[in-house]
């Protein structure tokens, strides 16, 4: 049956690909798309959440506990890291590259002089499943799946519960958000702090698939900026419907003609999507709504 | 500058080794070794007495996996700090961005490290093995053994392209079909689509000639997706040690022709290793490159002493010209080729087992550089400065 394994197979390569965008770019979706600090560190707490997942799992605790370790741990230094230094620069996008960069550089080189040049790493579990003439590693749907999940998450967090509210009040009209008693500070610190742990709980989820390095960030971060930049400023509305369109372009072209097209094909996606549609798939899909 | 400083003069003042080597950034995992090997084989020669009655002194810079750091620390050491010889770089990008600058200066440069071949310029001595040492031992050897049908996934840039036209050539020459060969742009980690492809086309043997640590997220991919081909490889195992540093058995079933690595087992190589973790007793691994820097520098020592104490590149040129410039490494004996200053080697087929322990089931004694020379680069007649691939040959004059 060729038909068929070739549709099953597109198919993976297409949620996989899916996958692997809106996980890059859930956290970046909160800390750019909604709060609009351009973020350069993004990878870095991806490599954080991998590093923490790894070390934890190493020492004989369950995978999904490790990674929420990795996710934990990476959502605290965010928290940290936004009453150091981001704070100070709300509304100032372009001294926040230069403040996050300066930080993504310190965390990678620091990694490399504390820890080595690399992390020896963990298998990747669950085995292979066999459909038709191909075989496929079960973790990659568990990774589809949990990406689902994870968007799903996010939306009802940020349209049916009291902090989602506050959360979306404050970043729209913060002064207002403050005279109505909500403690703006709190929010800020909380939204970049689940913004952070989606980027360590990213990094935990790939971590058994990949080598740990400190520059691993690099690896992620320009997929993530690509799916939030198509994606616009709404976290569900955005980054989902980007990382379906995204997907489908970069499996369909690598599929084609290898992963430099896909890459291409990646590229010029969001070359189109800025010129045609500066707010994103979610300004055009809210514009319509309205 | 011979005139400034005359023979007896010299018996005193030390001859100075510029090392320009990675010691942090990406390349640093392969490239530390490379300085600890120059440094253990000057400790050796000082202690014996130096060369022609000189000590050597090294001079040590940290080239920051970064090719204009190359650029910028080998006019420092030709031009303030004024070696008789340098050892520079690891990766072709960083070898090419600094040869123009030997080449200007008219210094002497040592290449320990394997590579995609065809570099004929007179300034360059490459101490590292060269395609046709490492792929036509390899490839007929696996073709007879597992197939006729090859796919090459290859890293997209210099190396990974010309080493997979070699790739090529060489099963065309033997009779296989290249069923398929994709090029993978470097910093690339996701590879479901490549692993399916390969899949589809149901290849005998793997060629994986990727390189940097996001492209070695490969192995454990397709480990995961139960894709378990036998794989050939002239970069992996023998530079960056994977199968030390990935879990079992992501690299299992995998072949890689080496020059030498720390697992080779004969009684030269155990001293070798033995007097290496003695200086430097915490080494994750001794690898390929790190024994080419070692022999380089006594190559240098027995090139210097016959040409009777000079240093001058043109002395040491007419010293490799007679053809037996040799030295027992631990690897076995080595030997320059005059044509094209390249290096004869003993080549190891290392085959990686389940539990990513090393075996060797065959070895190629005396494996000689020739493509260079056959296809026309003689540097004892003329040195056109360039580097040729088998599509790019030396024009025939």
């Amino acid at each position: 049956m060729p038909g068929f394994d070739a549709v099953i197979g597109f198919l993976y390569q297409f949620g996989d690909a899916a996958a692997f965008l809106v996980l890059c770019a859930s956290g970046l979706a909160i800390i750019f798309g909604m709060m609009g600090v351009i973020n350069l560190a993004h990878g870095e707490f991806i490599m954080g959440g991998a590093y923490t997942t790894v070390t934890v799992a190493k020492l004989g605790v369950p995978l999904p506990l490790a990674v929420l370790c990795g996710a934990l741990a990476a959502g605290a230094a965010g928290m940290v890291l936004e009453r150091l230094v981001i704070r100070h620069l709300y509304g100032r996008p372009l001294d926040t590259i230069v403040a996050t960069w300066g930080v993504s550089l310190i965390a990678s080189q620091g990694t490399l002089i504390l820890l080595g040049p690399s992390l020896s790493d963990i298998s990747t579990p669950l085995g292979s499943v066999e459909i038709g003439a191909l075989s496929y590693s079960v973790y990659r749907f568990v990774l589809m799946g949990v990406a689902a999940a994870i968007l799903l998450g996010l939306y009802v967090l940020f349209n049916f519960t009291r902090f989602g509210v506050l959360a979306r009040a404050t970043i729209q009209v913060p002064h207002m958000a403050e005279t109505l008693g909500v403690d703006t500070r709190l929010i800020y610190s909380l939204t970049f702090g689940i913004g952070a742990a989606l980027a360590g709980a990213t990094g935990g989820l790939y971590a058994p698939t990949m080598t740990l390095v400190p520059t691993m960030g690099v690896q992620f971060i320009t997929e993530a900026f690509v799916t939030v930049v198509v994606g616009g400023g709404d976290v569900f509305l955005g980054t989902a419907p980007a990382g379906i369109v995204l997907g489908f372009i970069k499996s369909g072209m690598t599929t084609w003609e290898g992963q430099l097209a896909g890459q291409i094909g990646l590229l010029v996606a969001v070359i189109l999507v800025i010129r045609v549609l500066p707010r994103g798939i979610s300004g055009l899909m809210l514009r319509e709504r309205a | 500058m011979a005139l400034l400083m005359p023979m007896a003069a010299h018996a005193a003042d030390p001859i100075k080794l510029g090392v320009l080597e990675d010691q942090s950034g990406d390349f640093a995992l392969a490239t530390i070794g490379k300085v600890h090997g120059i440094q253990l084989a000057t400790d050796e020669i000082n202690a014996a007495g130096g060369i022609a009655g000189r000590k050597l002194d090294l001079v040590i810079y940290d080239t920051q996996s970064d090719n204009t750091r190359y650029q910028e620390f080998m006019r420092r050491v030709l031009q303030r700090d004024k070696v008789d010889a340098v050892f520079a770089g690891f990766s072709s990008a960083s070898r090419e961005a600094y040869r123009p600058i030997v080449d200007q200066l008219n210094g002497l440069a040592f290449y320990n490290n394997q590579y995609e071949g065809g570099v004929c310029d007179a300034h360059m001595i490459v101490t590292g093995a060269v395609p046709e040492q490492q792929f036509s031992t390899l490839i007929p050897w696996m073709m007879e053994k597992f197939g006729k049908k090859i796919y090459t996934i290859a890293a997209d840039y210099n190396f990974g392209q010309i080493s997979a036209e070699w790739v090529r050539n060489i099963v065309k020459q033997n009779g296989g079909e290249m069923v398929g060969e994709e090029f993978i742009p470097l910093g690339v980690s996701q590879f479901s689509s490549t692993i399916q492809n390969i899949q589809k086309a149901k290849p005998d043997i793997l060629m994986t000639l990727l390189v940097g640590t996001a492209q070695s997220s490969y192995y454990e991919q397709a480990n995961a997706a139960n894709l378990h081909v036998p794989m050939g490889s002239s970069v992996n195992v023998g530079q960056a040690y994977e199968h030390k540093r990935f879990k079992p058995p992501s690299l299992a079933n995998m072949y890689v022709t080496t020059n030498w690595i720390e697992e080779v087992d004969n009684p030269a190589s155990k001293a070798f290793v033995a007097r290496w973790h003695a200086k430097f007793p915490n080494e994750p691994y001794i690898n390929q490159e790190a024994e080419n820097s070692y022999l380089a520098v006594y190559l240098y020592k027995e090139m210097v002493e016959r040409a009777k104490g000079s240093t001058k590149r043109d002395d040491l040129r007419a010293v490799i010209a007679k053809g037996d410039v040799c030295f027992d490494a631990p690897e076995g004996k080595v030997c320059i080729d005059p044509k094209s200053q390249h290096m004869s080697h003993t080549i190891y087929l290392a085959k990686v087992n389940d539990d990513h322990s090393i075996s060797f089931p065959k070895v190629w004694p005396d494996v000689k550089p020739y493509w260079l020379g056959d296809s026309g680069c003689d540097l004892t007649k003329k040195n056109p400065n360039a580097q040729y691939t088998p599509s790019n040959p030396p024009p025939k004059s």
